[in-house]
Protein backbone atom coordinates (compact mmCIF):
# COMPACT_ATOMS: atom_id res chain seq x y z
CA UNK A 1 0.00 0.00 0.00
CA UNK A 2 1.53 3.35 -0.71
CA UNK A 3 1.94 5.73 2.28
CA UNK A 4 -0.01 9.04 2.88
CA UNK A 5 1.52 11.59 1.55
CA UNK A 6 2.21 14.45 3.99
CA UNK A 7 2.90 18.45 2.70
CA UNK A 8 4.60 20.51 5.07
CA UNK A 9 4.62 24.53 3.81
CA UNK A 10 5.83 27.75 5.01
CA UNK A 11 3.77 31.31 3.91
CA UNK A 12 4.80 34.36 5.63
CA UNK A 13 6.34 32.84 8.75
CA UNK A 14 9.79 32.84 10.12
CA UNK A 15 10.12 29.41 10.04
CA UNK A 16 9.98 28.73 13.79
CA UNK A 17 7.20 26.00 13.03
CA UNK A 18 9.42 24.44 10.74
CA UNK A 19 11.83 23.47 13.45
CA UNK A 20 9.44 22.92 15.59
CA UNK A 21 8.30 19.74 14.20
CA UNK A 22 12.41 18.58 13.93
CA UNK A 23 12.20 19.41 17.46
CA UNK A 24 9.71 16.44 17.88
CA UNK A 25 13.33 14.20 17.72
CA UNK A 26 13.19 10.96 17.44
CA UNK A 27 9.66 11.26 16.45
CA UNK A 28 10.40 12.38 13.63
CA UNK A 29 11.87 9.43 12.12
CA UNK A 30 8.30 7.82 12.82
CA UNK A 31 7.16 10.35 10.50
CA UNK A 32 9.00 9.57 7.65
CA UNK A 33 8.43 6.10 8.17
CA UNK A 34 4.55 6.37 7.86
CA UNK A 35 4.65 9.24 5.71
CA UNK A 36 5.79 10.47 2.18
CA UNK A 37 6.77 13.90 2.23
CA UNK A 38 6.18 14.94 -1.06
CA UNK A 39 6.43 18.85 -0.50
CA UNK A 40 8.60 21.13 2.67
CA UNK A 41 10.26 23.88 1.26
CA UNK A 42 12.26 24.57 4.26
CA UNK A 43 13.91 21.26 4.35
CA UNK A 44 13.72 19.45 0.98
CA UNK A 45 14.11 21.18 -2.54
CA UNK A 46 10.30 20.94 -3.97
CA UNK A 47 8.83 22.91 -7.02
CA UNK A 48 5.39 24.48 -7.30
CA UNK A 49 5.03 22.94 -10.31
CA UNK A 50 5.42 19.22 -8.63
CA UNK A 51 2.24 20.29 -6.77
CA UNK A 52 0.58 21.33 -9.39
CA UNK A 53 1.08 17.99 -11.28
CA UNK A 54 -0.33 15.96 -8.77
CA UNK A 55 -3.89 15.37 -8.68
CA UNK A 56 -6.44 16.92 -6.74
CA UNK A 57 -6.79 15.51 -2.97
CA UNK A 58 -3.56 13.09 -3.49
CA UNK A 59 -1.91 14.62 -0.12
CA UNK A 60 -3.39 13.05 3.11
CA UNK A 61 -2.50 15.98 5.29
CA UNK A 62 -0.65 19.44 4.34
CA UNK A 63 0.69 21.51 7.69
CA UNK A 64 0.40 24.85 6.68
CA UNK A 65 2.19 27.58 8.91
CA UNK A 66 2.43 31.47 8.11
CA UNK A 67 0.20 33.89 7.21
CA UNK A 68 -1.54 35.21 4.32
CA UNK A 69 0.85 38.14 3.15
CA UNK A 70 1.31 38.23 -0.26
CA UNK A 71 -0.18 36.92 -3.88
CA UNK A 72 2.14 34.18 -3.50
CA UNK A 73 1.23 32.61 -0.13
CA UNK A 74 -2.45 33.40 -1.57
CA UNK A 75 -1.84 30.75 -4.27
CA UNK A 76 -0.17 28.24 -2.89
CA UNK A 77 -2.59 28.29 0.11
CA UNK A 78 -5.55 27.55 -2.58
CA UNK A 79 -3.27 25.02 -4.47
CA UNK A 80 -2.53 23.11 -1.23
CA UNK A 81 -6.41 23.40 -0.48
CA UNK A 82 -7.36 21.52 -3.91
CA UNK A 83 -4.53 19.02 -3.57
CA UNK A 84 -4.84 18.16 0.65
CA UNK A 85 -7.32 15.75 1.92
CA UNK A 86 -6.36 17.68 5.33
CA UNK A 87 -5.73 21.17 5.37
CA UNK A 88 -4.62 21.82 8.46
CA UNK A 89 -3.40 25.78 10.05
CA UNK A 90 -0.20 25.03 11.73
CA UNK A 91 0.71 27.93 14.22
CA UNK A 92 0.00 31.16 15.11
CA UNK A 93 0.29 33.11 11.71
CA UNK A 94 -1.93 30.81 9.91
CA UNK A 95 -4.10 30.29 12.53
CA UNK A 96 -4.50 34.23 13.32
CA UNK A 97 -2.26 36.23 11.45
CA UNK A 98 0.56 35.97 14.03
CA UNK A 99 3.16 38.14 14.38
CA UNK A 100 3.26 39.36 10.52
CA UNK A 101 -0.55 40.26 10.88
CA UNK A 102 0.69 43.31 13.77
CA UNK A 103 1.22 44.86 10.07
CA UNK A 104 -2.73 45.53 10.01
CA UNK A 105 -1.72 48.42 12.55
CA UNK A 106 0.03 49.87 9.24
CA UNK A 107 -0.96 50.34 5.34
CA UNK A 108 0.84 48.77 2.88
CA UNK A 109 2.06 52.34 1.59
CA UNK A 110 2.92 53.31 5.08
CA UNK A 111 5.31 50.14 5.26
CA UNK A 112 6.88 50.90 1.67
CA UNK A 113 7.08 54.73 3.20
CA UNK A 114 8.99 53.58 6.19
CA UNK A 115 10.95 50.53 4.64
CA UNK A 116 12.23 52.11 1.45
CA UNK A 117 12.27 55.81 2.12
CA UNK A 118 12.73 56.67 5.93
CA UNK A 119 13.99 53.70 7.52
CA UNK A 120 17.95 54.85 8.87
CA UNK A 121 19.36 52.16 7.63
CA UNK A 122 19.11 52.89 4.20
CA UNK A 123 21.92 54.26 1.72
CA UNK A 124 21.48 57.64 0.92
CA UNK A 125 19.99 59.03 -2.26
CA UNK A 126 18.56 55.17 -2.94
CA UNK A 127 15.44 55.56 -3.46
CA UNK A 128 14.48 51.95 -4.95
CA UNK A 129 11.07 50.38 -3.98
CA UNK A 130 9.51 47.06 -5.16
CA UNK A 131 7.66 47.18 -8.46
CA UNK A 132 5.81 43.53 -8.66
CA UNK A 133 7.16 43.67 -12.36
CA UNK A 134 9.51 44.73 -14.61
CA UNK A 135 10.94 44.07 -18.09
CA UNK A 136 14.35 43.15 -19.00
CA UNK A 137 15.88 42.32 -22.04
CA UNK A 138 15.26 38.94 -21.38
CA UNK A 139 11.39 39.25 -20.83
CA UNK A 140 9.18 40.23 -17.99
CA UNK A 141 9.91 39.14 -14.53
CA UNK A 142 7.48 39.55 -11.46
CA UNK A 143 7.78 39.08 -8.01
CA UNK A 144 4.92 37.91 -5.43
CA UNK A 145 2.30 41.40 -5.06
CA UNK A 146 2.50 42.68 -1.39
CA UNK A 147 -1.24 42.76 0.21
CA UNK A 148 -2.32 45.65 2.29
CA UNK A 149 -3.90 43.63 4.70
CA UNK A 150 -2.32 40.36 6.37
CA UNK A 151 -4.84 37.37 6.32
CA UNK A 152 -5.06 33.95 8.41
CA UNK A 153 -5.38 30.74 6.44
CA UNK A 154 -9.05 30.38 7.22
CA UNK A 155 -10.07 33.58 5.59
CA UNK A 156 -8.44 32.60 1.86
CA UNK A 157 -9.39 29.37 1.91
CA UNK A 158 -11.81 26.20 3.69
CA UNK A 159 -9.42 24.72 6.72
CA UNK A 160 -9.89 21.71 8.46
CA UNK A 161 -7.90 22.05 12.06
CA UNK A 162 -6.25 24.54 13.51
CA UNK A 163 -3.16 23.20 15.63
CA UNK A 164 -2.07 26.22 17.82
CA UNK A 165 1.20 28.04 19.18
CA UNK A 166 4.24 30.44 18.13
CA UNK A 167 5.24 27.91 17.38
CA UNK A 168 2.98 25.23 18.71
CA UNK A 169 4.79 22.94 21.73
CA UNK A 170 7.04 19.83 20.22
CA UNK A 171 5.37 17.58 22.87
CA UNK A 172 1.87 18.49 21.50
CA UNK A 173 2.74 18.45 17.70
CA UNK A 174 4.16 14.55 18.61
CA UNK A 175 0.93 14.22 20.41
CA UNK A 176 -1.09 15.26 17.02
CA UNK A 177 1.38 13.13 14.70
CA UNK A 178 1.04 9.78 16.49
CA UNK A 179 -3.16 10.40 17.01
CA UNK A 180 -3.09 11.23 13.23
CA UNK A 181 -0.80 8.12 12.22
CA UNK A 182 -3.53 5.92 14.73
CA UNK A 183 -6.23 7.24 12.64
CA UNK A 184 -4.83 7.04 9.24
CA UNK A 185 -3.19 3.62 10.63
CA UNK A 186 -6.58 2.03 11.92
CA UNK A 187 -9.18 3.49 9.79
CA UNK A 188 -10.76 5.45 12.81
CA UNK A 189 -12.95 8.41 12.32
CA UNK A 190 -11.12 12.11 11.76
CA UNK A 191 -12.14 14.81 14.29
CA UNK A 192 -14.75 17.21 13.82
CA UNK A 193 -14.07 19.58 11.59
CA UNK A 194 -12.87 23.16 12.87
CA UNK A 195 -11.02 21.39 15.95
CA UNK A 196 -8.31 22.73 17.41
CA UNK A 197 -5.71 20.23 17.88
CA UNK A 198 -2.71 20.09 20.42
CA UNK A 199 -4.43 21.75 22.93
CA UNK A 200 -6.85 22.38 25.55
CA UNK A 201 -10.19 24.86 25.96
CA UNK A 202 -9.16 25.77 28.95
CA UNK A 203 -7.24 28.82 29.72
CA UNK A 204 -3.47 29.27 30.18
CA UNK A 205 -4.06 29.92 33.64
CA UNK A 206 -5.42 26.64 34.31
CA UNK A 207 -1.98 25.60 34.05
CA UNK A 208 -0.01 28.18 35.48
CA UNK A 209 1.50 27.46 38.76
CA UNK A 210 1.75 30.29 40.36
CA UNK A 211 -0.69 31.51 43.74
CA UNK A 212 -3.48 33.72 42.69
CA UNK A 213 -5.02 36.24 44.91
CA UNK A 214 -7.73 38.93 44.02
CA UNK A 215 -6.18 41.05 41.85
CA UNK A 216 -5.97 44.94 41.84
CA UNK A 217 -3.91 47.12 40.07
CA UNK A 218 -3.03 50.61 40.49
CA UNK A 219 -0.59 50.80 38.01
CA UNK A 220 0.77 48.45 35.23
CA UNK A 221 4.30 47.55 35.08
CA UNK A 222 7.18 46.20 32.34
CA UNK A 223 8.55 43.21 33.53
CA UNK A 224 12.46 44.76 33.54
CA UNK A 225 10.90 47.42 35.75
CA UNK A 226 10.99 44.89 38.98
CA UNK A 227 12.25 42.25 39.66
CA UNK A 228 9.24 39.86 40.45
CA UNK A 229 7.87 37.63 42.91
CA UNK A 230 8.48 33.89 41.62
CA UNK A 231 5.49 32.38 43.61
CA UNK A 232 2.93 34.68 42.80
CA UNK A 233 0.68 35.85 39.47
CA UNK A 234 2.51 38.29 37.57
CA UNK A 235 -0.56 39.82 36.57
CA UNK A 236 -0.86 40.53 40.69
CA UNK A 237 2.49 42.32 40.13
CA UNK A 238 1.28 44.68 37.53
CA UNK A 239 2.82 42.90 34.66
CA UNK A 240 0.10 42.36 31.89
CA UNK A 241 -0.40 38.89 31.62
CA UNK A 242 -2.41 37.39 28.82
CA UNK A 243 -3.00 33.98 30.43
CA UNK A 244 -6.75 35.08 31.10
CA UNK A 245 -7.36 35.14 27.22
CA UNK A 246 -5.53 32.70 26.00
CA UNK A 247 -5.89 29.23 25.45
CA UNK A 248 -4.22 26.66 27.49
CA UNK A 249 -2.06 23.61 26.05
CA UNK A 250 1.38 25.20 25.98
CA UNK A 251 2.47 23.60 29.77
CA UNK A 252 2.23 27.85 30.94
CA UNK A 253 6.16 27.74 29.76
CA UNK A 254 6.33 31.21 29.97
CA UNK A 255 5.33 32.00 33.20
CA UNK A 256 7.28 28.70 34.78
CA UNK A 257 10.67 30.48 32.98
CA UNK A 258 9.22 34.28 34.86
CA UNK A 259 7.80 35.88 31.86
CA UNK A 260 4.43 36.54 31.11
CA UNK A 261 1.86 35.01 28.58
CA UNK A 262 2.05 36.27 25.28
CA UNK A 263 -0.84 34.87 24.34
CA UNK A 264 0.39 32.73 21.33
CA UNK A 265 -2.13 29.92 21.72
CA UNK A 266 -4.89 32.05 20.57
CA UNK A 267 -8.36 32.78 22.33
CA UNK A 268 -9.81 30.03 24.29
CA UNK A 269 -13.09 28.27 23.50
CA UNK A 270 -15.74 30.05 22.75
CA UNK A 271 -13.86 33.54 22.60
CA UNK A 272 -14.40 35.66 19.11
CA UNK A 273 -11.54 37.82 19.80
CA UNK A 274 -8.79 37.71 22.44
CA UNK A 275 -7.97 41.11 22.25
CA UNK A 276 -11.44 42.74 23.32
CA UNK A 277 -11.23 39.59 26.18
CA UNK A 278 -7.96 40.50 27.48
CA UNK A 279 -9.57 44.13 27.33
CA UNK A 280 -12.27 42.65 29.62
CA UNK A 281 -10.32 40.92 32.03
CA UNK A 282 -7.48 43.62 32.65
CA UNK A 283 -9.76 46.74 33.13
CA UNK A 284 -11.82 44.50 35.49
CA UNK A 285 -9.37 44.31 38.25
CA UNK A 286 -7.91 48.39 38.04
CA UNK A 287 -8.53 49.08 41.19
CA UNK A 288 -10.42 52.43 41.32
CA UNK A 289 -14.00 53.70 40.90
CA UNK A 290 -12.50 57.32 40.36
CA UNK A 291 -12.69 57.97 36.11
CA UNK A 292 -9.52 60.41 36.33
CA UNK A 293 -7.87 58.04 38.37
CA UNK A 294 -8.65 55.10 35.90
CA UNK A 295 -7.92 57.11 32.88
CA UNK A 296 -3.99 57.39 34.86
CA UNK A 297 -4.20 53.77 35.52
CA UNK A 298 -4.65 52.67 31.81
CA UNK A 299 -2.22 55.59 30.89
CA UNK A 300 0.48 52.81 32.51
CA UNK A 301 -0.34 50.36 29.84
CA UNK A 302 2.26 50.44 27.55
CA UNK A 303 1.06 49.55 23.58
CA UNK A 304 -2.52 47.90 24.63
CA UNK A 305 -3.13 46.77 21.67
CA UNK A 306 -0.13 45.59 20.63
CA UNK A 307 -0.14 43.43 23.78
CA UNK A 308 -3.73 42.18 23.59
CA UNK A 309 -3.49 41.74 19.82
CA UNK A 310 0.08 40.43 19.62
CA UNK A 311 -0.75 37.19 17.40
CA UNK A 312 -4.65 37.47 16.75
CA UNK A 313 -5.03 40.74 15.26
CA UNK A 314 -5.42 39.83 11.28
CA UNK A 315 -8.33 37.76 12.90
CA UNK A 316 -9.75 39.69 15.13
CA UNK A 317 -12.80 41.26 14.31
CA UNK A 318 -11.95 44.49 13.40
CA UNK A 319 -8.63 43.00 11.18
CA UNK A 320 -6.60 45.81 11.06
CA UNK A 321 -6.52 49.52 11.36
CA UNK A 322 -9.39 51.56 10.02
CA UNK A 323 -7.84 54.93 9.60
CA UNK B 1 -31.96 62.63 3.14
CA UNK B 2 -29.76 63.05 6.09
CA UNK B 3 -27.66 60.12 7.26
CA UNK B 4 -29.63 58.73 10.32
CA UNK B 5 -26.83 56.32 12.40
CA UNK B 6 -27.65 52.60 13.83
CA UNK B 7 -27.01 53.12 17.41
CA UNK B 8 -26.76 50.22 19.63
CA UNK B 9 -27.98 50.85 23.06
CA UNK B 10 -26.54 47.92 26.11
CA UNK B 11 -29.09 48.98 29.11
CA UNK B 12 -28.96 47.68 32.16
CA UNK B 13 -31.95 46.03 32.97
CA UNK B 14 -32.29 47.41 36.34
CA UNK B 15 -31.89 51.16 36.05
CA UNK B 16 -30.90 52.31 32.69
CA UNK B 17 -33.76 49.68 30.35
CA UNK B 18 -36.50 50.80 32.63
CA UNK B 19 -35.51 54.60 32.50
CA UNK B 20 -35.51 54.05 28.84
CA UNK B 21 -39.32 52.51 29.46
CA UNK B 22 -39.88 55.49 31.65
CA UNK B 23 -39.29 57.81 28.86
CA UNK B 24 -41.41 55.80 26.43
CA UNK B 25 -44.60 55.03 28.38
CA UNK B 26 -43.98 59.23 29.43
CA UNK B 27 -44.40 59.73 25.60
CA UNK B 28 -40.99 61.38 25.79
CA UNK B 29 -39.78 62.03 21.87
CA UNK B 30 -36.32 61.02 20.97
CA UNK B 31 -34.80 59.79 17.71
CA UNK B 32 -35.82 55.88 16.85
CA UNK B 33 -31.71 55.76 16.06
CA UNK B 34 -31.22 53.20 18.95
CA UNK B 35 -31.70 49.59 19.02
CA UNK B 36 -32.20 48.84 22.87
CA UNK B 37 -29.99 45.33 24.26
CA UNK B 38 -31.37 44.47 27.96
CA UNK B 39 -28.22 42.98 29.11
CA UNK B 40 -28.57 42.29 33.26
CA UNK B 41 -25.48 44.64 33.98
CA UNK B 42 -23.70 47.35 32.57
CA UNK B 43 -20.64 45.22 34.19
CA UNK B 44 -22.07 42.24 31.37
CA UNK B 45 -21.13 44.67 28.62
CA UNK B 46 -17.52 42.78 27.20
CA UNK B 47 -14.96 45.66 24.90
CA UNK B 48 -16.38 42.52 22.03
CA UNK B 49 -19.92 43.56 22.45
CA UNK B 50 -18.83 47.05 21.20
CA UNK B 51 -16.24 45.97 18.72
CA UNK B 52 -18.79 43.20 17.25
CA UNK B 53 -21.45 45.71 17.23
CA UNK B 54 -19.29 48.23 15.23
CA UNK B 55 -18.04 45.19 12.89
CA UNK B 56 -21.35 44.25 12.06
CA UNK B 57 -22.85 48.21 10.65
CA UNK B 58 -23.18 50.36 13.78
CA UNK B 59 -22.11 53.62 13.70
CA UNK B 60 -22.29 54.46 17.37
CA UNK B 61 -22.59 52.51 20.51
CA UNK B 62 -24.40 53.65 23.82
CA UNK B 63 -23.37 52.11 27.29
CA UNK B 64 -26.06 52.49 30.23
CA UNK B 65 -26.07 51.49 33.64
CA UNK B 66 -26.42 52.52 37.21
CA UNK B 67 -25.22 55.49 38.73
CA UNK B 68 -21.92 54.17 39.98
CA UNK B 69 -22.54 53.15 44.34
CA UNK B 70 -26.46 52.29 43.03
CA UNK B 71 -25.35 48.80 41.10
CA UNK B 72 -27.78 46.08 42.09
CA UNK B 73 -24.63 43.87 41.66
CA UNK B 74 -22.89 46.18 44.48
CA UNK B 75 -19.89 46.41 41.35
CA UNK B 76 -20.65 45.42 38.18
CA UNK B 77 -20.68 49.32 36.82
CA UNK B 78 -17.18 49.94 38.35
CA UNK B 79 -16.22 47.07 35.89
CA UNK B 80 -18.22 49.10 33.02
CA UNK B 81 -16.76 52.17 34.05
CA UNK B 82 -12.98 50.71 33.87
CA UNK B 83 -13.64 49.03 30.84
CA UNK B 84 -15.08 51.62 28.60
CA UNK B 85 -12.10 54.28 28.90
CA UNK B 86 -9.72 51.04 27.72
CA UNK B 87 -12.36 50.16 24.87
CA UNK B 88 -11.94 54.07 23.34
CA UNK B 89 -8.29 53.41 24.08
CA UNK B 90 -8.67 50.30 21.74
CA UNK B 91 -10.91 51.97 19.59
CA UNK B 92 -8.32 55.16 18.69
CA UNK B 93 -5.93 52.09 18.11
CA UNK B 94 -7.92 51.02 15.25
CA UNK B 95 -8.93 54.11 13.79
CA UNK B 96 -12.14 54.12 14.96
CA UNK B 97 -13.49 58.03 16.68
CA UNK B 98 -13.80 57.00 20.40
CA UNK B 99 -16.91 59.34 20.22
CA UNK B 100 -18.55 56.65 19.04
CA UNK B 101 -18.70 54.74 22.04
CA UNK B 102 -20.89 56.65 24.91
CA UNK B 103 -21.29 55.62 28.77
CA UNK B 104 -24.07 57.21 30.42
CA UNK B 105 -25.47 57.06 34.40
CA UNK B 106 -29.03 56.64 33.75
CA UNK B 107 -31.37 55.55 36.72
CA UNK B 108 -34.89 53.72 36.73
CA UNK B 109 -36.45 57.26 37.24
CA UNK B 110 -34.46 59.64 34.31
CA UNK B 111 -36.92 58.57 31.77
CA UNK B 112 -36.19 62.40 30.41
CA UNK B 113 -31.85 62.14 31.12
CA UNK B 114 -32.28 58.80 28.76
CA UNK B 115 -34.36 61.11 26.45
CA UNK B 116 -31.62 63.31 26.40
CA UNK B 117 -28.62 61.05 26.23
CA UNK B 118 -29.99 59.92 22.59
CA UNK B 119 -31.00 62.72 21.62
CA UNK B 120 -27.55 64.35 21.91
CA UNK B 121 -25.84 61.24 20.68
CA UNK B 122 -28.07 60.76 17.98
CA UNK B 123 -26.99 64.26 16.85
CA UNK B 124 -23.60 64.05 17.05
CA UNK B 125 -23.14 60.34 15.27
CA UNK B 126 -25.20 61.91 12.26
CA UNK B 127 -22.66 65.00 11.95
CA UNK B 128 -19.97 62.19 12.50
CA UNK B 129 -21.26 60.35 9.64
CA UNK B 130 -21.42 56.23 8.89
CA UNK B 131 -18.72 54.22 10.15
CA UNK B 132 -17.05 52.91 7.07
CA UNK B 133 -15.33 49.71 7.94
CA UNK B 134 -12.39 48.76 6.01
CA UNK B 135 -11.70 45.19 4.18
CA UNK B 136 -13.18 43.47 7.38
CA UNK B 137 -14.12 40.36 4.66
CA UNK B 138 -11.53 39.22 2.85
CA UNK B 139 -12.08 40.52 -1.44
CA UNK B 140 -9.88 38.47 -3.34
CA UNK B 141 -10.37 41.45 -6.25
CA UNK B 142 -9.22 44.57 -4.43
CA UNK B 143 -5.57 42.46 -3.58
CA UNK B 144 -2.79 42.24 -6.09
CA UNK B 145 -2.65 39.21 -7.87
CA UNK B 146 0.40 37.00 -9.16
CA UNK B 147 1.42 37.82 -12.69
CA UNK B 148 3.48 34.63 -13.09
Amino acid sequence: MAKPKLAIYWAASCGGCDIAILDIEAKILDVAEFFDVIFWPCAMDFKYDDVRAMADKSITLTLFNGAIRNSENYEIARLLREKSVVLCAFGSCAAEGGIPGLANFHTKSSIYDYVFKQSPSLEPGNGTIPQSEVQVPEGRLTIPVMWNTVRSLSQVVDIDYIIPGCPPQSDQIAVVVAAVIDILANGKPLPPKGTVLGATDKTCCDECPRQRNVKKIKSFIRPFEKVTDTELCLMEQGIVCMGPATRAGCGAKCVNAGVPCRGCYGAPLNVRDQGAKMASALASVIDSADPDEIERIIDTLPDPLGTFYRFSLADSMLRRTQA
Amino acid sequence: MSFEPKIIGFLCNWCSYTGADLAGTARMKYPANVMSIRVMCSGRVDPGFVLDAFRRGADGVLVCGCHPGDCHYVDGNHKCMRRIPLTKRMMKGFGIDPIRLRLEWVSASEGARFQEVVCEFTEQLRHLGALDLKEIEFDPTLEGVHHG
